[in-house]
C-alpha cells in the first residue's frame, strides 16, 4: 500500500521550496519501484542511472535558478513512445532488443520541461487489449488487487501512479487505453483530442485513433502536462496547428450554468452500483450549479463493432513494417524470405496482435472492404454527428467510463469479444476524435470506478475544467489502493 | 486473320525533387547503399511521413500540361504487400482519388494525322528500394536509397495500336515532363520507365483481347521491341489453338524476349485504404492560378510559334523543340542571326557534334554567342558555308571563338575581284578540253571549274563571285 502519494503540483511547491531535492524524489520512486514493482509488474525497464544522473543536473538548475516549474520530477513513460537510448519494446517480443534511435515528441517535450524518466512502463502488446494481459512480459497487477487487471492498455502506467511509483506516466489511448485503466486503478486519465498532441515517435496501432494522453493523480496534474506535450509539429501531419490555450488558467472557472448532458442509453445494462456512483457524482454538479440534461446517442450500441473493424484494419497495415528485415525479432533459420516472414511474425507476435492483424487484413481485403471497412467508416461518421449533435445542446457529456469495476486477470483474456465490450463508453470519443478524461467517482465492492467527461473538439480546457472542479468537491480521487485516505 | 494490337502504357515519372517525397532524406542519384536512407524512409517504428509539398506543384503543372483535370482533394492511400526493398510493408500512393484525371496527349503520326491518346489519371507514389543479388555472398542485399523518392505514375487509356504509337506516346510523354522541369527523364538511371500493357484481338471485334502487363521498360527501343515481341507472342498462342494468360512478363534485352513473371493467381490482394497518416491533399483555385501562371511555354505551342516566326521547315522544328534545352539555345542564336541559318546550323553542325561526344546541349563546347559569332562571318560573306564547318570544328575542339581562328589560319574569304579573276583565268587557261565541252552546252563542266578555282584559292574565294566570274568568262 502507498503510505503517501503526492501530486505533480505538490512536488512542485516542495522542490520551489527547497524543502525536497530532485535526486530525493528520484531515489524516493526508485526505491518505491523496487519495493513493488516486482509484485505490481508495472515497469519494462527502469533506467535508474540515468534518472539519478538527470536529478543532479536538475537540483544544480534549480540551484542556479534556471530550472522551470517540473524539472526534476519523476515520471514514468509508457514503452510505446521512442526513447533514444533505451529500450522501447511496446511489450512485443518483436521488439525486445529494439533500442530506439530517437524521441517521441512527447518525450523531447517532457524532457525539455525538465521532468524525469525513471522507466518505461508495461502494456498491452502493441497496446492491442483492455487488460494488459496481452504483454509478452507478463499482465500487471491492480495496485487495489493484485488479482485484478489494472485494465490497458496503459496498465503499467496506471499502476505505477495508483501505486504512488511516480506521480505520473504518459500513456496512449486508441479506444479508452488512458480512460480505461485509469478508471480501474482509481486515478485520473486524460486523453486530448485527436490532434492535440503529436504522434510521431509514438508506436502506431490506428492511426486515426491513436492519441497520447496523461495518468495522474489530479486533473490539474493532467493540465500541467498537457500544457508540456499538446502543440503543433511538423514531423505529425495529424498534428493540429490550433494555438494551445492557458489548460491551468481554465481549471479555476466555475461550472455553474453549464450543461452536462447524460446519454440515456449509457446506462442500458449498467450495473446498478455503478449506475449510483454516476448519480452521486451528477449530484455534486447540481450543487456546483450544472444542469444535468438527458441526451441522446441512438448509435452507440455500433461503437465497439466499429472500433473494432477500424482499429485492426490500419494495425494490420501499422504492424506490417515489422518483418524481421531492419530492426527487431527475425526468426532464425528461414529458408527463404517468405518463410522468414512467416516465422518471424508468427513468434515475434502474441496471439491478441495476430488476431487483429488477421481481422484487419480481412476487412480490407478484396469483395470484403465495402461490407466492413467502407461500412464502419460511414458509421463511424454517425457517431460522430451523434456527439456533435449532443454538443449543440450540451457543454460536457458525462457517464461512466467502464461497464463495471477491475474484473479479474483471467477472467475474459480467453473471450475476445466480452473483453472487446468493456470499451463499450470509451470507444467513441476516439471514433469521434474528442477529448476525454476519467476521474475517481467512487467505490463499487472496494474497486474504484470511474466518472467520463468528454468535450467537444479541442475543448480540452473544459474538459479539463469540468473535472477539476468535481474534484475540488470530491475525495474519491485522494483514495489511496486498499481504500484509505 | 487481321488482329488489330492494343496498348496501354503507365509510366512513371521520377519527380525531380532535392528530397523525398515523405522526408528530408536526399534523391541524388548514385550514393553509396542506404546513406540516404533516414529513419522515415526506413520505415522506424513510431516515424510518420511528412509530404514535400514540391511534389504537388509538379502534379498540378502536369496535369494542366496534358489538359487534365487537377482535383481539388486527393487522397493518399496504402498499397500493402511483403517485399524486402519495402520497409513498412506498404507503399504509400494514390488509389481512388489521384491527383490528376482526364487527361490527353495529341500526336502526330508518321502519315501527318493527328490521333489523341488519352490519359486516364497521374498519381504520385514513393518509389521502392532495391534488392541487390551480386556481390553479396549468395545473400540479398537491400539498398534504400531509392525508397521514397517521388514518382508521378502516368496511366494512359488502351488507345495506342502499335509499338510505334506506344514509343511516339512515350517520347511525348518524356518531353513534356522535361520542358516542365518536374523529371529529368534520365532512363539509365531508372527516372523515367513503363509498364507496357499489351492484348491483341480480331479486327472489328469490340471486346478487348486479355492482356499482358510487361514491367519496367527503361529505354524507348525496349519499348517498342518489348511491345513487337508480346505482339507476335500472342498472336502465335492464339492462332494455335491456346489463349493469352493475364499475367506480369519481364522483358530480356538480351534475348530480346518477355517472359512469365508471375500470373493472375499469384497476384497481390494490395487492401488499399486511405493513408491515415497523412490529411487529403487540397488545392485551391488560387494555388492552380499561380502553378499556371508559371508554367513554360509547352512543346506544341513553341512548335507552332517557331513556324510562325521563323518560318522554319516542319522537320526542323521537330528537332528544335524536343527539347527545352535545344529550344532555347536555338532562340539565344536566331537573336543574333538569321533564323534559318540558326535552325541549319543547330540542327546540323551542332546536333552532331554533340551526338558524337554524347552531350546535352547545356554541356555544349560552344555556346550560343560563340555560335553566333561564326554565323555572323558566314553572313557577311567573310568565310564560306564550307569554311565556317572547319572553324565549328576547331572551335569545338579548342574552345577560342570563330574571329580568332579565322584570322590565325587566314581563312578570310578571298573577296578581292583582281585575285579570283586571275585564279579564274589560269583555271581557263590550263583546260582547254573542258572549255570546249562547256560550250558545247555540257553545263555541269561549270562545277568542275569552281572545283578548280576553290582549290587554288585554299576555299578562301567566295563561292558566288567565282561562279558568276566563271560563267561570264566561258560564255564570252
Amino acid at each position: 500500500m502507498a503510505e503517501q502519494r503526492h501530486t505533480l503540483a505538490e512536488m512542485a511547491r516542495l522542490l520551489e521550496s527547497g524543502a525536497i531535492s530532485s535526486r530525493e524524489l528520484t531515489e524516493a520512486s526508485l526505491a518505491r519501484i523496487e519495493a513493488r514493482d516486482s509484485e505490481l509488474n508495472a515497469f519494462i525497464t527502469v533506467t535508474a542511472e540515468t534518472a539519478l544522473a538527470a536529478a543532479d543536473r536538475a537540483d544544480q538548475q534549480r540551484a542556479k535558478g534556471n530550472a522551470g516549474p517540473l524539472t526534476g520530477i519523476p515520471i514514468a513513460q509508457k514503452d510505446i513512445f521512442c526513447t533514444a537510448g533505451v529500450a522501447t519494446t511496446c511489450a512485443s517480443r518483436m521488439l525486445e532488443n529494439f533500442v530506439s534511435p530517437y524521441d517521441a515528441t512527447v518525450v523531447e517535450r517532457l524532457n525539455a520541461a525538465g521532468l524525469i524518466s525513471v522507466g518505461k512502463t508495461n502494456m498491452d502488446e502493441f497496446a492491442m487489449g483492455s487488460s494488459n494481459e496481452t504483454s509478452y512480459f507478463g499482465a500487471v497487477k491492480n495496485p487495489w488487487d493484485p488479482a485484478r487487471s489494472p485494465g490497458g492498455s496503459s496498465g503499467g502506467s496506471a499502476a505505477a501512479v495508483a501505486a504512488g511509483l511516480v506521480p505520473m506516466a504518459t500513456g496512449t489511448d486508441t479506444g479508452g487505453s488512458v480512460r480505461q485503466p485509469a478508471a480501474l486503478c482509481g486515478i485520473t486519465g486524460f486523453k486530448p483530442s485527436y490532434g492535440r498532441v503529436s504522434r510521431y515517435g509514438m508506436i502506431a496501432f490506428a492511426s486515426s485513433l491513436d492519441q497520447a494522453g496523461v495518468l495522474a493523480l489530479t486533473a490539474e496534474d493532467a493540465a500541467l502536462i498537457t500544457q508540456l506535450i499538446a502543440g503543433f509539429d511538423e514531423r505529425d501531419s495529424t498534428c493540429s496547428d490550433q494555438p494551445v490555450p492557458d489548460y491551468m488558467a481554465a481549471l479555476a472557472s466555475s461550472v455553474a450554468g453549464k450543461k452536462i448532458g447524460v446519454p440515456t442509453e449509457y446506462f442500458d445494462g449498467l450495473d446498478d452500483n455503478c449506475a449510483q456512483a454516476m448519480h452521486a457524482a451528477f449530484d455534486v454538479y447540481r450543487q456546483l450549479g450544472a444542469e444535468i440534461i438527458d441526451v441522446h446517442l441512438p448509435n452507440l450500441p455500433l461503437a465497439v463493432p466499429t472500433y473494432y473493424v477500424v482499429s485492426p484494419a490500419e494495425a494490420s497495415s501499422n504492424l506490417s513494417r515489422f518483418d524481421g528485415i531492419r530492426f527487431g525479432y527475425r526468426a532464425d533459420g528461414a529458408e527463404d524470405i517468405e518463410s522468414l516472414y512467416k516465422q518471424t511474425r508468427s513468434v515475434g507476435f502474441g496471439d491478441e496482435v495476430k488476431r487483429r492483424i488477421m481481422t484487419g487484413t480481412y476487412v480490407l481485403s478484396a469483395g470484403y472492404y465495402d461490407a466492413y471497412y467502407l461500412k464502419a467508416q460511414k458509421v463511424r461518421q454517425l457517431i460522430s454527428n451523434d456527439m456533435a449533435r449532443c454538443f449543440e445542446q450540451v457543454d460536457i457529456i458525462a457517464g461512466p467510463t467502464t461497464p463495471t469495476p477491475a474484473f479479474r486477470l483471467g477472467e475474459k483474456v480467453d473471450d475476445p469479444v466480452q473483453m472487446y465490450l468493456n470499451d463499450i463508453y470509451t470507444v467513441s470519443a476516439n471514433l469521434a476524435g474528442l477529448p476525454g478524461i476519467s476521474v475517481p467517482c467512487g467505490l463499487v465492492d472496494g474497486l474504484p470506478v470511474g466518472l467520463q467527461l468528454i468535450g467537444p473538439h479541442f475543448a480540452e480546457a473544459a474538459v479539463l475544467n469540468f473535472a477539476h472542479q468535481y474534484q475540488l468537491h470530491s475525495d474519491w480521487h485522494k483514495l489511496l489502493p486498499g481504500g484509505t485516505n | 486473320m487481321q488482329w488489330e494490337v492494343v496498348i496501354g502504357l503507365e509510366v512513371h515519372a521520377q519527380l525531380a525533387t532535392h528530397s523525398k517525397i515523405f522526408s528530408g532524406a536526399s534523391t541524388a542519384y548514385g550514393a553509396e547503399p542506404n546513406t540516404q536512407a533516414d529513419l522515415v524512409t526506413l520505415g522506424y517504428p513510431g516515424v510518420l511521413p511528412v509530404l514535400n509539398q514540391e511534389v504537388v506543384v509538379m502534379a498540378a503543372k502536369f496535369g494542366l500540361a496534358v489538359g487534365a483535370t487537377v482535383a481539388p482533394r486527393s487522397v493518399f492511400a496504402r498499397k500493402n504487400y511483403f517485399y524486402p526493398d519495402l520497409p513498412k510493408g506498404y507503399q504509400i500512393s494514390q488509389y481512388e482519388l489521384p491527383i490528376v484525371e482526364h487527361g490527353h496527349i495529341d500526336l502526330t503520326l508518321e502519315d501527318g494525322s493527328v490521333k489523341r491518346i488519352g490519359i486516364t489519371r497521374a498519381h504520385l507514389e514513393e518509389d521502392a528500394g532495391k534488392s541487390l543479388h551480386e556481390n553479396m555472398g549468395g545473400k540479398t542485399g537491400i539498398d534504400l536509397n531509392r525508397a521514397g523518392t517521388p514518382l508521378l505514375e502516368i496511366v494512359s487509356e488502351p488507345d495506342m495500336r502499335s509499338a510505334k504509337e506506344a514509343v511516339n506516346y512515350m517520347r511525348r510523354i518524356h518531353q513534356i515532363v522535361r520542358y516542365l522541369g518536374i523529371s529529368d527523364g534520365n532512363m539509365q538511371e531508372g527516372s523515367f520507365r513503363c509498364d507496357a500493357n499489351v492484348s491483341v484481338r480480331p479486327v472489328g471485334q469490340q471486346e478487348l483481347g486479355t492482356r499482358t502487363e510487361i514491367k519496367n521498360l527503361n529505354s524507348f527501343r525496349f519499348v517498342e521491341k518489348a511491345i513487337n515481341f508480346e505482339i507476335e507472342r500472342q498472336i502465335e498462342v492464339i492462332e494455335d489453338g491456346g489463349k493469352v494468360v493475364q499475367e506480369t512478363r519481364l522483358y530480356d534485352s538480351d534475348r530480346d524476349e518477355t517472359r512469365s513473371m508471375r500470373g493472375k493467381e499469384e497476384a497481390n490482394d494490395y487492401r488499399y485504404f486511405p493513408d491515415p497518416d497523412l490529411l487529403p491533399v487540397e488545392i485551391s483555385a488560387e494555388f492552380l492560378e499561380s502553378v499556371k501562371a508559371a508554367m513554360p511555354e509547352l512543346p506544341q505551342a513553341k512548335a507552332a510559334r517557331f513556324a510562325a516566326q521563323y518560318g522554319l521547315k516542319s522537320v526542323d522544328i521537330e528537332v528544335l523543340t524536343a527539347a527545352q534545352g535545344t529550344a532555347d539555345y536555338f532562340e539565344a542564336v536566331a537573336a543574333g542571326c538569321d533564323a534559318k541559318l540558326a535552325a541549319n546550323w543547330v540542327t546540323g553542325e551542332l546536333g552532331a557534334a554533340l551526338n558524337r561526344d554524347g552531350l546535352d546541349i547545356a554541356e555544349s563546347r560552344i555556346g550560343p554567342a560563340a555560335l553566333i559569332g561564326l554565323l555572323k562571318r558566314i553572313e557577311d560573306n567573310t568565310v564560306s558555308g564550307k569554311i565556317a564547318k572547319d572553324v565549328f570544328a576547331t572551335m569545338w575542339d579548342e574552345g577560342s571563338d570563330a574571329d580568332a581562328i579565322i584570322n590565325a589560319k587566314g581563312l578570310k574569304q578571298i573577296t578581292d575581284t583582281g585575285a579570283i579573276e586571275a585564279a579564274v583565268d589560269r583555271v581557263i587557261a590550263e583546260n582547254p578540253e573542258q572549255v570546249q565541252q562547256f560550250r558545247e552546252g555540257k553545263d555541269k563542266v561549270l562545277g568542275f571549274f569552281v572545283g578548280q578555282v576553290m582549290k587554288a584559292t585554299q576555299g578562301k574565294a567566295n563561292p558566288g563571285q567565282v561562279n558568276q566570274m566563271l560563267r561570264d568568262k566561258l560564255n564570252s
